[in-house]
């Protein structure tokens, strides 16, 4: 690596590290922003825990693999959380006004999409780590369990989070708070057709190519594999990672799309408006 | 007072035929002026006449539609990053994030700048201009006095060579205005920066500028160091020589000075 380039790349990774602190400091500072963290993730994996000791007894689907649902919520939390605290870390700025003092000063948009990244790492290790920590102590089930492909899980579920949270990022950024409530609730659309809590087959035929489509559905198909027969599904795995590779790309080059439009357009000094 | 455009050497700032336009409104139309280093110079011009606009070109917040902008020499559309670490700005209409504490913020922008030592900067600024005892109070909780005196620190902690300053003494009350004032100009002369404000205050404007930039829906109307616009215009301050320009009087200015005389 040339000087020029390293200079360069610890000038990035400063920049990233203090927008990393900025939000930080803001955990940090208020509490109820670490609860809201923990809470959901926590209140939704007691409720699928409790359905699953019901399901014990009464389906013998869900007995072969105890933990088929906990899993399932808890890996779909990863999901929701991944793209979550993308859009939240963006929406903070929104809402603080500042995302043209930001800009102003030398942070690259790429730089702002990789703090973005990071804190939605935090906040779902925080918030889903919690609720698993919890699983293990109430259900008595922990998601270590599926062994070392549960990283694999963790890492295509952020990363599609990530994509689609850098894309209602960008049209919250565009078009402004109005389209907040992208933010929490884009994701539930894609819920139904992933997979998550029954295989992609109990899906009408016409519907199974687009659950396809979505890296989430190998993932969760995947899960059960690991769950139900032991096996890890390399096709799955790979399907996964060749769809979020797409996902990322375009995530990516959405918002900086509308970084350049909202350049154009005069919306970085009067955001949040 | 220094002259302005031909008497300039070494430009920190060259416009040429800048011009923005959003849908069928011309917010910023041919507007060329260039500003010397190490001089103050203010934008001036009613309530939508391009100030805001401009700033916000002149830091690459904002891409015009058409024209060069120049930094020290760089063009600001396509390289503003070489430029950036040299320059700052301020507004009271651009906050910083209000949960964090000020010494907090203050690092974040100091990182974000490539500070090298951090703690030293904050407690030279929090020295300078009187926020020591705010750097553990939250900066939404600080008076419209107390942020502005924050917002002018964090402007100055990468030691800008060019500050942009929206407004800098709005909602001020005169004795904290006066100080703000008499700070920026002693971090001048000081350091040699060049400082451009967008301001409504003509006292500021008479007291501070060696230029100033009369603009009017858009256009750049009138230019001179206050003095000479003074002349010109035949009048007593600069407040009057504002609503002569904004009311588009100039071109009836014997006649005004007439009236008014």
């Amino acid at each position: 690596m040339s000087g020029v380039a390293a200079v360069s790349l610890r000038g990035s990774s400063r920049r990233v590290g203090a927008l990393v602190l900025r939000h930080l400091y803001l955990l940090r500072g208020s509490w109820p922003r670490v609860l809201e963290l923990i809470y959901w993730p926590t209140v939704q994996m007691v409720l699928w825990g409790f359905i699953t000791l019901f399901f014990m007894n009464t389906s013998s689907w869900v007995a072969q693999a105890t933990g088929v649902l906990i899993s399932a919520i808890l890996l779909w939390d990863v999901l929701f959380r991944g793209q979550l605290g993308v859009a939240v870390v963006f929406l903070e700025e929104m809402w603080s006004r500042n995302l043209g003092q930001l800009f102003v000063t030398p942070l690259r948009p790429w730089e702002l999409i990789a703090a973005l990244l990071t804190m939605s790492l935090i906040r779902t290790l925080i918030g889903v780590g919690g609720a698993a920590l919890v699983a293990v102590g109430v259900f008595d089930y922990s998601i270590a369990t599926l062994g070392l492909p549960l990283v694999a899980f963790f890492v295509n579920l952020i990363v599609m989070g990530w994509a689609i949270g850098l894309m209602t990022s960008a049209l919250v950024m565009r078009y402004g708070l109005g389209a907040e409530n992208l933010a929490w609730g884009a994701i539930f659309v894609l819920q139904p057709i992933s997979a998550v809590f029954y295989p992609v087959s109990v899906l009408p035929g016409w519907l199974q190519p687009i659950a396809k489509s979505l890296p989430a559905t190998h993932v969760f198909e995947g899960m059960r594999a690991v769950l139900f027969d032991h096996v890890l599904r390399m096709d799955l795995l790979l399907n996964a990672v060749a769809l979020n590779v797409i996902y990322l790309a375009v995530g990516i080059a959405v918002f900086l799309f509308y970084f350049r439009s909202v350049r154009v357009r005069g919306q970085l000094l009067h955001v949040g408006e | 007072m220094l002259g302005y455009a031909s008497s300039v050497s070494e430009s920190a700032i060259r416009v040429g035929g800048v011009s923005k336009r959003f849908n069928d409104v011309i917010a910023v139309d041919d507007v060329s002026f260039e500003v010397g280093r190490g001089t103050t110079s203010a934008l001036l011009g009613g309530n939508g006449a391009g100030k805001t606009t401009t700033l916000a070109m002149l830091l690459g917040l904002l891409l015009p539609d058409q024209g060069l902008i120049e930094i020290f020499g760089v063009d600001m559309v396509r390289d503003r990053y070489r430029v950036l670490p040299r320059i700052n700005f301020s507004s009271p209409y651009v906050d910083l994030p209000r949960r964090l504490t000020v010494a907090e913020n203050l690092r974040v922008y100091a990182l974000l700048y490539g500070v090298r030592d951090v703690a030293a900067q904050i407690r030279r600024l929090a020295d300078a201009l009187d926020i020591g005892e705010l750097l553990r109070r939250t900066y939404g909780s600080l008076s419209a006095g107390q942020r502005t005196r924050v917002t002018i620190a964090k402007a100055l902690l990468n030691d800008p060579e060019l500050l942009l300053l929206d407004e800098p003494t709005a909602s001020l009350d005169p004795d904290t205005a006066d100080w703000v004032r008499a700070y920026l100009e002693s971090y001048r002369d000081r350091t040699g920066a060049t400082l451009l404000l967008a301001s409504h205050n003509m006292t500021e404007v008479e007291r501070m500028c060696d230029l100033v930039l009369m603009l009017r829906s858009g256009r750049l109307v009138d230019r001179g160091t206050p003095h000479e616009l003074l002349e010109r215009y035949g009048r007593q301050n600069m407040e009057e020589v504002f609503i002569d320009i904004a009311r588009d009087r100039r071109s009836r200015g014997a006649g005004a000075k007439r009236a008014s005389t």
